[in-house]
This record gives C-alpha cells, structure tokens and sequence, in this order.
C-alpha cells in the first residue's frame, strides 16, 4: 500500500497540471456563453461600452519593493487616469519568481480559465511558444481600430506576432553590451582616465580580465549570467551574445537547430576560459537566481566587479529614484559594444529581445482589457514607463521625445539596434532555451565542453524531433 | 438469518461508496492517466499542449540513452544510500545512547532532535544554507578551530544535501529504535553481562538481533520518504550546480515544468514509481522470509508447550 501511495504522490505533482488541460475546453466554452450573456446583459441595460468587472494583470516580481517597480507604478498610474475606472476594477496579481519560473508559472495560469489573468506581460521569446498553445488572443481584430498601432517600429511588431498574427502589444525593447565601472579598468591600466574601452574582440577582454586580477585580486574581473537560476539571461546574455559573435546562429537557413559547431565549442570555450582563469565570480554568487541583481546593484557599482555582460536595463535601478541608486553612473560607468569572436565584420554583436502585453484566450474581459492596454501605452503614460525602466521604447513618437533622448548610454544602446539579432521566433525556443542553460551551467562547473554539447544535442533533438537538428 | 446478513454486507458495502470513490478518483484514475501520459508527447505550451500525439515508448528510449538521466539515477541511488546509512546509523547511536541516560536528559535532548524532523522541508533548507553557506555556522566552527574553510555547497553538493536530509530525518530513525530499545527486556541484558559478555557484544549479539524488524521497516519507509525528497534539494541547490545534485524527483520537475515537457516528464515519474516498487519488493521479500521463520519458531513454540500441557 506505502509503495502505491508513495507513487501516486510523485505523479499526481505533475497530473494537476495535465488534470486541467482535460477540462480546458470544456471550461472555456462556460466562460465563453458566460462574457456572452454578461455582454448581452450590458447592452439590455444600455451602457455605452459595456465595460464592467474586473481586470487582472499578471507580471513579473522580482522581489523589489512594490513602488520600485516599474511595471507596478506603470500600471497603478495608468488606472488612475483611465476613464473605465469607474466600472472596471483593476486587480494587480504579480508572480514573485525567478525569471524561468515565472514562465511555468504563467502558462500554468493561462492553461485554466479559472486561474487566467486578463493581461499578462509575455516575454517575446516565450510568445510563440504560448501562442502556439492557444493560450494567448489574436489581436488582428483589436490593431485594426487601434488609430496609433502605426507608431510602433515595425521590428517590434513583428517580434510580437507569429505568422503574421500580432499576439502582443510590445512595450520595451533593450540591447546587450559590456558594462565597465570606469574606476576599476583606469586602476588596471585597461584605459586610460577619461577614454572609453572598445574590446575588439575577445581576447581583448580577457587580457583586460587578466589586467583587473593583476592589479587587484580581491574585484571580479567579468560577470555574465551563467546558471539554469538565471533562466533566459544565461541563454540570450550571455551564451546568445556569444554564439552569435561568432557569426553563427542557433538555427541554420533550413530552420534546422544546430546542436554542434564550432561556433557553440568557441562560445563554451570563452566561457570556460572565464572560470577557469579565475576572471569569473565564485560560483556561489553567479549560480543563484539573484546572482546577476546582485552584480549590477551592488558589485559594479561599488568597484567590486570590473566588467559586466548585460542588457541596458540595468541601468534603470541606478537612477535617482531607482531601487538601487548609483550617483553619477553616467560618469563612472561606461558602455562598450560587445566584440565578435575574432573582430570579424560587422565587428560589434547584440541580441535584442523585449516583453510585450499579451491577453490571454481564457480571459474574460478582452474588450475592457485592450481599452486599458490602449490607455496604458498612451503617450504620457509609456514615456514614464520607459524612463523609470530604462527600456528602449517601442514607438517613434516616443523615441523623439527629449527627456527619453537624454537618458545616458541611451543614444549608444539604440544605436545597437541596427546590428541587432533577435532570438528565433519559434515555438519551441524555449524549451530549446532551457538546455543552453544547462549546457552552460555544466561547462561552468567543470563538465567537458564535448560531454555539454552531446548533451545539449540530445536535449534538443528531444524536443523538436531528431530530423529538426543538424550537426556542423 | 441469511439475507439479514446478506441486507448487512449490502449496507456496508454502500457506506464504503465514497470512500472508495475518493480513492478511484484521486489515486487509481491519476495513476494509470499518468501511465498514459507518459507515452505521449504532451507539453505544457506550445503546439502539443493542445493536440498531444502518442508517441510510444519513445519518451522511455530517450531516458535510457540519455547520459544526464543516467547519472541522475545515479545521483539518486547515492543520495538514497547516503541518507539511509547515515540517518539510521546517528539515529540508532542517538536511540543507544538515550537509552543509558536518565530520563530527565531523554526529555530534554528528545525533543531538541525532533525539532529536525517537524520543521517543513523548505525551512529545513533554509536552516542548512545558513549552515553550509561560505561565511555559515559550519565554516565558523571550522575557521575557529584553525581549519581551512571549505565550499560546502559548491564543493561537496551531493555531500552537503545528504548530510541535511540526515539532519532532516534522523529523528524518525530515533524515534523508531527507541521504541525497539525499550521493548528489549533489561534481564536478557543482564543475564548477558552475567556471563561476561562486555557492552560490545551485547549491542552486537543481542540487542541488534532483537530489533532487526524494526530496522527492517526503518529502511523501508526511509527509502520511500527520501525518494520522494524535492523541496530540500530544489531550495538547497536547484539540482545544481551542473546536474550534481539532480535526482529524479528534480529531473521530473524539470522535465515537466522546466522544459514543459509533460510527457518525458511523467515518464520519469513511472521510473520512480518503478524504482520505489523495485525497493519495496526487496524489502517485503527480506521481511517475508523473516516472519515465515519466527511464525515457524514460534510455531514450534505452541506445540512444544502444549505437548507439555499435555504430558
């Protein structure tokens, strides 16, 4: 009997989340006939737009206080100035995760209409994926009577649809490069005082590492995310930002995943160098899901770490009213574009990516919900939201603006965009994802670049098929 | 007389209904669903989350060539051998020696021990992360007595999360041995230390002898409970760093909800069931062969005093 019980514990953890799927449709239906007969209600009763109930909005919560968020004041802020308020309620229902269990989380909540919020924030890569289950609204209906839908860079619109179906509205895009505390390198001898450091490739910015631990043992010369804790920043920051510095990507022109190549071994090897020589932070500190808020909130900024591989997010929280905030960063830190491997043309690389507001299938309240998600990305609203999250902004009416423009490493950052790479926009990608973390994780640790690669090929094949995958 | 009974079995055959339902509902229907699942390629989102094919066995011949599956059932057969030995051999020298003491000391240290084992798994962890952390009790206590620190959970992972499921579950090993302790009657000891047999020996020939069921099922019912073990590694380590601490309760959540890979998911989840069902058996075997044997002396017991009875 112990032996039964004991088993049926172990399955029904992961049958709760297949249970739902078995009744999905059958739910869905309910909650539709439902908002019909709450909608013909509204019109009985003659109200102008039939607006009523309530909105749920998902994102999000990486731990920092309530009004240090952007996404919370973004949203908090909108709703008051809504014209709706009166009728629709707002419920602020943010998931408090690391960032890869907020994507379990999410589609977990999206599966059950019972669960499902009204607006949730989708990162782009995870778009795909979520819409190919069905879980997220096709908003062709919406854009079309959506007047100021052409201000958005077509880029971002089309980051945000999948075969031409728009499933998101984008709110925030960003670009990657190395962040440098200007003390440290001027202290190794790295650059001189006042000169900006322009890595040419990347044995530039090992000798620099190897500069930094020469001269002061106790700083960390270079940080990049490099655990499965860190979710997609280990993948796109850094292992992306790599394999993509080399010229290659992740799938080949057949749409096949590459799961060996010399330019994933040269990407490995970077990062093996890395730990291995020492330049790296113990991995104690680097393995953990608030290893890279660590680093960019209390390391670089005080002169603990040398160089960072980020995205110009970070730059956010050191501003005045940010939750960790860094006097004069414009002054003491500094930006450079990250090489390509060798120097190769077109000489810099970054990857870009960006979240997006996406209203679920299952939700029950779409009309209201694109009407708010309307009024959230109104001009004065969007551009507090930018400049509080340091976000490059999705719209060119926006990106005109003066206090946007005058934002320090702005100018630099959106000027990567043109040279930019984005992540495939596959429905599978982020299941594919979750083995680049673990390959790089494992070659962190110790584990042998071939051993991480045959593991990483055999991952892969084993989420898009074996004749989905291609060796180099 | 014979439908009475008939009516009476009828009527608690009815009132066993819900109870029975439950557990159709709730543990028979999730169990062979998950068999099912298991030989799909059902996902959590994307494409197949919708419309999911059957795939066979398929999800099985991935795990088997995969190497990482491998070395996780490698990992868990070593945690499962590490927890085991050490929570039974400090819960046995815990039970032993509460034993001698007075029972003023049981009350005191007993409950301290307990503490352990009451706390929910996650607060254990976090307890043992304070403990193993770089600047944690652990590496104080070293640092004062003129040690090299160490990286306990960088350096030694498997290490450190078996010597937390240790600290987690020993009470139970204790608890369960000092009930077997007590039932051991004083005189036989005694008649032992009469004829010169030192404490050694006692413990060896006696004393051990007399509780090996109780060990028996100690084993079983650990074995059990530490395979089902996730929150303390989860919140310790996450499996890391690398697949060091993965076993397959970690391997499974990852599988299922990391990588959204239902199917593989509950595949492995049927290995572990299959795993806990292999133990199980070893184990039931031991103790049937045991019973059959004291049923048998004991057997041999009746006939001889009734014989005498007789004579």
């Amino acid at each position: 009997m112990k032996k039964w019980i004991f088993g049926l514990g172990m399955g029904l953890c992961l049958l709760t989340a297949c249970g739902g799927g078995a009744n999905k449709e059958e739910a869905k239906e309910n909650s539709q006939t439902a908002t019909e007969a709450a909608k013909a209600a509204d019109k009985q009763e003659g109200k102008k737009d039939g607006f009523s109930g309530k909105i749920t909005f998902t994102y999000r919560d990486n731990g920092t206080a309530k009004e240090k968020m952007g996404l919370y004041r973004w949203v908090t802020a909108a709703y008051e100035t809504w014209e709706h308020k009166d009728e629709v309620e707002l419920d602020i229902a943010p998931i408090t995760a690391s960032e890869g269990d907020y994507f379990t989380k999410i589609a977990l909540q999206l599966a059950d209409p019972s669960t499902c919020p009204d607006l949730v924030c989708e990162d782009t890569f995870q778009l795909p994926n979520d819409a190919a289950a069905g879980y997220l609204t096709d908003l062709t209906s919406y854009l079309k009577e959506y007047d100021e839908w052409d201000q958005y860079y077509e880029s971002m619109q089309s980051i945000t649809s999948v075969e031409g179906v728009c499933y998101g509205v984008p709110y925030c895009t960003d670009t990657r490069g190395l962040f440098y505390n200007r003390g440290v390198l001027e202290k190794a001898g790295v650059i001189q005082a006042g000169e900006d450091w322009e890595p040419k490739s990347w044995e530039d910015i090992l000798s620099a590492c190897q500069k930094i631990k020469d001269s002061d043992p106790d700083v960390i010369p270079f940080w990049c995310n490099s655990g499965k804790a860190t979710g997609e920043a280990t993948s796109m920051q850094t292992y992306e930002m790599l394999l993509y510095g080399t010229g290659e990507k992740l799938l080949d022109e057949d749409g096949k995943w590459i799961v060996e190549s010399q330019g994933i071994k040269d990407s490995l090897e970077f990062i093996q160098n890395i730990y291995k020589k020492g330049y790296g932070p113990s991995l104690d500190l680097v393995l953990t899901g608030q290893g890279g808020l660590n680093a960019e909130r209390e390391y670089l900024p005080s002169g603990k770490l040398g160089i960072l591989l980020d995205g110009l997010w970070i730059t956010a929280p050191w501003k005045e009213e940010g939750a960790a905030p860094w006097k004069n960063y414009e002054k003491e830190c500094g930006l450079a574009a990250m090489p390509t491997s060798k120097g190769q043309a077109p000489g810099t690389v970054t990857l870009s990516g960006g979240w997006a507001l996406s209203l679920p299938e299952n939700g029950d309240n779409k009309d209201a919900t694109f009407d708010f998600v309307k009024h959230m990305m109104s001009e004065k609203n969007y551009l507090d939201l930018v400049l509080f999250e340091g976000d490059i902004c999705t719209r060119k009416d926006i990106a005109e603006k003066e206090e946007y423009k005058a934002q320090p490493f702005f100018e630099f950052g959106t000027k990567l965009l043109d040279t930019a790479g984005y992540r495939p926009q596959n429905d599978l990608y982020s299941s594919v994802s979750t083995g680049i973390q673990e390959m790089v994780e494992s070659v962190v640790t110790g584990t042998s670049i071939d051993d991480a690669i045959s593991q990483y090929a055999a991952n892969t094949a084993s989420i898009v098929g074996d004749d989905n995958v291609v060796k180099k | 007389m014979k439908t009475n009974r008939f009516l009476r079995e009828c009527r608690q055959s009815i009132l066993l209904i819900p109870a029975m339902a439950l557990l159709l509902l709730f543990f028979v229907v999730p169990v062979f669903l998950t068999i099912f699942f298991s030989f799909t390629n059902m996902a959590l989102t994307g494409a197949t989350a919708k419309n999911y094919d059957i795939v066979g066995i398929s999800n099985y011949i991935r795990l088997f060539k995969d190497k990482v599956a491998l070395s996780v059932i490698k990992n868990t057969l070593f945690f499962l051998a590490g927890s085991l030995l050490g929570q039974q051999f400090v819960g046995f020298i815990l039970a032993y020696c509460m034993r001698e003491c007075s029972a003023t000391f049981r009350r005191i240290v007993g409950p301290c021990i307990l503490c352990g084992w009451v706390m929910p798994e996650i607060v254990v962890s976090l307890c043992m992360l304070a403990f193993f952390d770089m600047e944690g009790t652990a590496n104080t206590i070293l640092k004062t007595l003129h040690l090299p620190i160490i990286s306990w959970i960088f350096g030694f992972p498997m290490l450190t999360v078996i010597l937390a499921n240790i600290w987690h579950g020993t009470a139970f090993s204790m608890l369960n041995f000092q009930s077997a302790l007590d039932h051991v009657p004083r005189d036989m000891e005694e008649a032992a230390r009469v004829d010169g047999a030192n404490r050694l020996q006692v413990l060896w020939h006696l004393l051990i002898p007399c509780m090996k069921q109780t060990i028996g099922m100690n084993t079983m019912l650990n074995t059990f409970s530490t395979l089902g073990v996730f929150g303390l590694i989860w919140a310790m380590t996450g499996g890391g760093p690398g697949n060091k601490t993965t076993t397959l309760s970690i391997y499974m959540y990852n599988a299922g909800m990391k990588n959204f890979q239902l199917g593989k998911g509950t595949a492995i989840g049927i290995l572990i069931l299959l795993l806990g069902g292999v133990c199980s058996i070893g184990y039931s075997f031991l103790f049937y062969e045991r019973e059959k044997k004291s049923r048998r002396k004991f057997g041999k017991v009746k006939t001889t005093l009734a014989e005498r009875r007789e004579g």
